[in-house]
């Protein structure tokens, strides 16, 4: 149960060594340069039950989400975390969510979109390692740092490249913009401007499928719920009411807290009385863990198990991911107030170079190959970026659209009819 | 001089106003609509002593009339010795609502504080949970701001939530989830999701409940895109705007109002709705047109006895829909009156009185002819004191005053 997880003293934890008071201390970093944590050496076996032990030395450890944690053994023989097409897999979709955001970026600065645009680059470890492992038709929100969300659910780079564009091929037909993404099909539940604000959809998002499975008695009905957010909003009240209620109802819900240690300019530490976030889980009974979010492999196996928890109807997990994003806040952030050496510590750790380096010296790929998959995205981006150029804008006839699913909403003009009917809504020129 | 009187609505096929009376002393008579759905054809039928006055100016006040409204002297099939239908109070026609559709749609749950044992604070939910199980009827934490946001996930997702604010006071505490996703949501997704849900609760000014629980919200949310709000104001229209709220695909606050959940009526035995964006004729008449809702209704009636003893013919308009307005009933009546009084419960900043006078002046400002008086609350917060807190909303005697006013 909870206390499965109450963690033990980490060895180096960075945020632990900066003092609340001043912010231009050098960021101790931890001893030797750190070591690929993802790499085999460090890590045990895998058992092929669902109950993984993994346990950490050093700094970013891992806790398996299982009811006991047995004692971890040396193996002789460590075996790899994935196979060949897994890590391909995976090494694919953080390029695609890198190169789209530096894109956009470019984009931005070319006038092609506008307002605020967050982006994503240096957290791709967490959209990949927790998203790659969902079916479709489970279910996930985001915050307004939603575009590689969006991407490694499937939802296709064209469509969100447009999106941005502000086109009417957009997901959300140019309505939404970066902030909102969503997706029907692909189950992306948004995409929310405000913090804190998609904690609770995504609740109850997992409320119907627990109510599926008990009350309409789809019987294989597991859809499970991931709710990203960041370390800002764990001080927000949502995420505490939420934190009761999953766990009150055990709904199938994980909660990943991408702690990039600032919102905006506001540092994790300065705003928060207690800044171990996976210390609340257990508040509220329900696991808390901490995983190293520069590590797509730890991410991934943490998530296994949590998805597993909550697929078997065992209930929600709060999962924080400790990780950074490379760039300001926004692209309109001049981001002067972090420290160069701490963006340098963890651009050492850059998730894709650290996956990179494990593909090729566990000899699941090969320079040439990774290469090849880095020029598809690049074609793959072009083509988004051409189709989203080329999409029309809407046209003023889509004003009017959407507001209410039932048109019928706008109620009844003064002759009669619904304004609905009148010719002039189809050309978004009606008073409504 | 007997004067038939055919409410004319939009097309709407399923609405229907019956008559309909109350035990709370007072004769209401609600002419039918042309498009009823039930199979009895009867008809109001006013009556007056003497021919009614078309020229306020020059009237004759001494037409003694007994009722505010006609008496159903001679009503053909609808009610009097077979008594079909069967009365209920007014909480209990929201109950029976909502049962229904729970019955007619397994995604229909209901979620809020106190809903599920303990039937709900004012018993709307009264005996649900044993019915339908606890997840369907769900007693939620004090977290307004996600629960609701909760039921409108839920709502994205396939199920179509029936959100209870135990105040509606209560609800401004999700004033976040309310404006941002239940408004937005099916904008910012391009239309790819919808947010079925129906958000109720009571609100009004009550009995000395003091300043936080007499609040009246429908000027705060109707501001926000991509909601609709409507006020029911009888067990008739109450279990009817439940239903239709439900099976809307819309979002849809409906404000019920804790002094009325008492009232009784007889409600017919068959399935039916009220039209969410219709307005109501309870009192047809001539002189002047009283546009109102919820519990100011019976206000207005009580002084509309008062006037037609003066001599005076209101037209009595129960607007029910507060977003959207139904312009075509509320304009026909313009038309007809020349003159508009306005009154409600919210206050009189920014209040639903004051969409109405714009949205009055732009339509039909030819029409007028005297200007749109509008009778609100005070613009203070609803103090403890009986004495101040009459004084507070809208009286009857205040509203004789007015039409006397405008009638000049």
């Amino acid at each position: 149960m909870a206390t499965a997880f109450s963690a033990p003293k980490f060895a180096a934890q960075p945020f632990t060594t900066i003092s609340p008071t001043s912010q231009h201390k050098p960021l101790k970093i931890p001893t030797a340069a750190s070591p690929f944590l993802g790499s085999t050496r460090k890590l045990l076996r895998l058992s092929s039950s669902s109950q993984l032990n993994l346990r950490r030395r050093s700094s970013g450890s891992v806790f398996a989400v299982s009811d006991v944690v047995k004692e971890k053994k040396p193996t002789p023989i460590p075996s790899l975390l994935i196979t060949k097409e897994e890590g391909l897999e995976l090494y694919e979709d953080m390029v695609l969510g890198r190169s789209f955001e530096d894109m956009c970026a470019q984009m931005y600065y070319r006038g092609k979109m506008f307002g605020f645009v967050h982006l994503y680059n240096g957290q791709e470890a967490v959209s990949t390692g927790f998203i790659k492992l969902l079916k479709q038709q489970d279910s996930v929100v985001s915050t307004y740092r939603d575009h590689v969300h969006a991407l490694s659910k499937g939802v296709p780079a064209r469509a969100v490249m447009s999106e941005l564009f502000g086109k009417t091929t957009g997901c959300c037909r140019g309505q939404g913009g970066s902030m909102h993404m969503f997706s029907s099909e692909h189950n992306l539940i948004g995409g929310f401007a405000f913090i804190g604000e998609g904690i609770p959809v995504a609740t109850g998002a997992a409320f119907t499928s627990k109510y599926k499975r008990e009350v309409l008695k789809e019987a294989d009905c597991d859809h499970v719920t991931l709710a990203f957010f960041g370390d800002g909003t764990c001080n927000n009240g949502q995420f505490f009411e939420c934190l009761n209620m999953a766990a009150l109802w055990k709904l199938p819900i994980v909660f990943v807290v991408e702690n990039n240690l600032w919102a905006i300019g506001m540092s994790h530490l300065r705003a928060t009385s207690d800044p171990q976030i996976y210390k609340k889980g257990p508040a509220f009974g329900m696991p808390g863990v901490h995983v190293d979010g520069m590590d797509v492999l730890k991410v991934r196996e943490v998530a296994k198990e949590a998805i597993a928890r909550a697929r078997r109807g065992e209930g929600p997990t709060l999962v924080e991911c400790e990780t950074y994003r490379f760039r300001g806040h926004s692209l309109a952030d001049p981001d002067e107030l972090r420290d160069p050496t701490e963006k340098a510590h963890y651009a050492a750790r850059d998730p894709i170079t650290a996956l990179k380096k494990y593909l090729i010296e566990n000899n699941l790929s090969g320079e040439a190959e990774l290469k090849a998959i880095d020029k598809k995205i690049d074609e793959l981006l072009e083509d988004a970026v051409e189709f989203a150029d080329e999409s029309p804008l809407p046209p003023r006839s889509q004003l009017l659209e959407n507001v209410f699913a039932d048109p019928k909403g706008f109620g009844i003009g003064p002759d009669g009819r619904y304004r609905c009917e009148d010719p002039k809504f189809t050309q978004g020129t009606a008073h409504v | 001089m007997a004067a038939i009187f055919q409410g004319v609505g939009a097309a709407a096929p399923l609405s229907s106003s019956p008559s309909n009376s109350f035990d709370s002393n007072k004769s209401v008579f609600s002419p039918r609509r042309s498009f009823s759905v039930r199979k009895r054809a009867s008809f109001a039928v006013v009556r007056s002593d003497g021919i009614v006055n078309l020229n306020p100016k020059g009237r004759s006040a001494q037409r003694l009339i007994s009722n505010a409204v006609a008496t159903k002297a001679d009503s053909p099939a609808a009610s009097s010795s077979s008594k079909p239908g069967h009365e209920l109070l007014l909480f209990e026609a929201l109950q029976e609502g909502l049962e229904e559709e729970m019955e007619r749609d397994p995604r229909v749950c209901v979620m809020g504080e106190d809903v599920g044992h303990y039937g709900g604070s004012y018993k709307v939910t009264k005996g649900l949970a044993k019915r339908f199980g606890d997840l369907r009827v769900l007693d939620t934490p004090i977290a307004e701001n996600s629960f609701t946001g909760m039921g409108i996930g839920a709502a994205m997702t396939g199920l179509r939530p029936v959100i209870e604010g135990m105040n509606m006071g209560f609800l401004l505490l999700a004033f976040n989830q309310i404006s941002n996703n239940c408004g937005m949501l099916h904008y910012t997704s391009g239309g790819q999701f919808t947010i079925p849900v129906v958000i109720r609760g009571p609100g009004g000014v009550g009995r000395q409940l003091g300043a936080e629980h007499s609040q009246r919200l429908e000027s705060y949310f109707q501001s926000i895109p991509g909601i609709q709000m409507v006020a029911c104001s009888t067990p008739y229209n109450a279990k009817g705007l439940m239903k239709a709220a439900i099976r809307s695909e819309n979002p849809v606050i409906l404000f019920e109002h804790v002094l009325l959940y008492n009232l009784k009526e007889r409600l017919p035995d068959e399935d039916y709705i009220c039209n969410l964006e219709e307005a109501e004729m309870v009192r047809p008449g001539e002189h002047v047109t009283i546009l109102t809702y919820s519990r100011m209704r019976y206000h207005v009636m009580q002084a509309a006895k008062t006037l037609v003893n003066k001599g005076y013919d209101p037209e009595v308009i129960d607007i029910r829909s507060l977003k959207p307005f139904d312009l075509h009933t509320i304009g026909n009546s313009v038309k007809k009156t020349h003159r508009v009084l306005i009154v409600e419960e919210c206050m009189r900043t920014g209040g639903i009185g004051a969409s109405l006078t714009a949205a009055i002046t732009e339509n039909f400002n030819d029409y007028l002819d005297a200007p749109i008086m509008c009778l609100s609350s005070q613009d203070v917060p609803t103090p403890y004191a009986g004495t101040l807190e009459e004084v507070t909303v809208v009286q009857p005697a205040q509203i004789v005053t007015a039409v006397e006013q405008i009638c000049q």
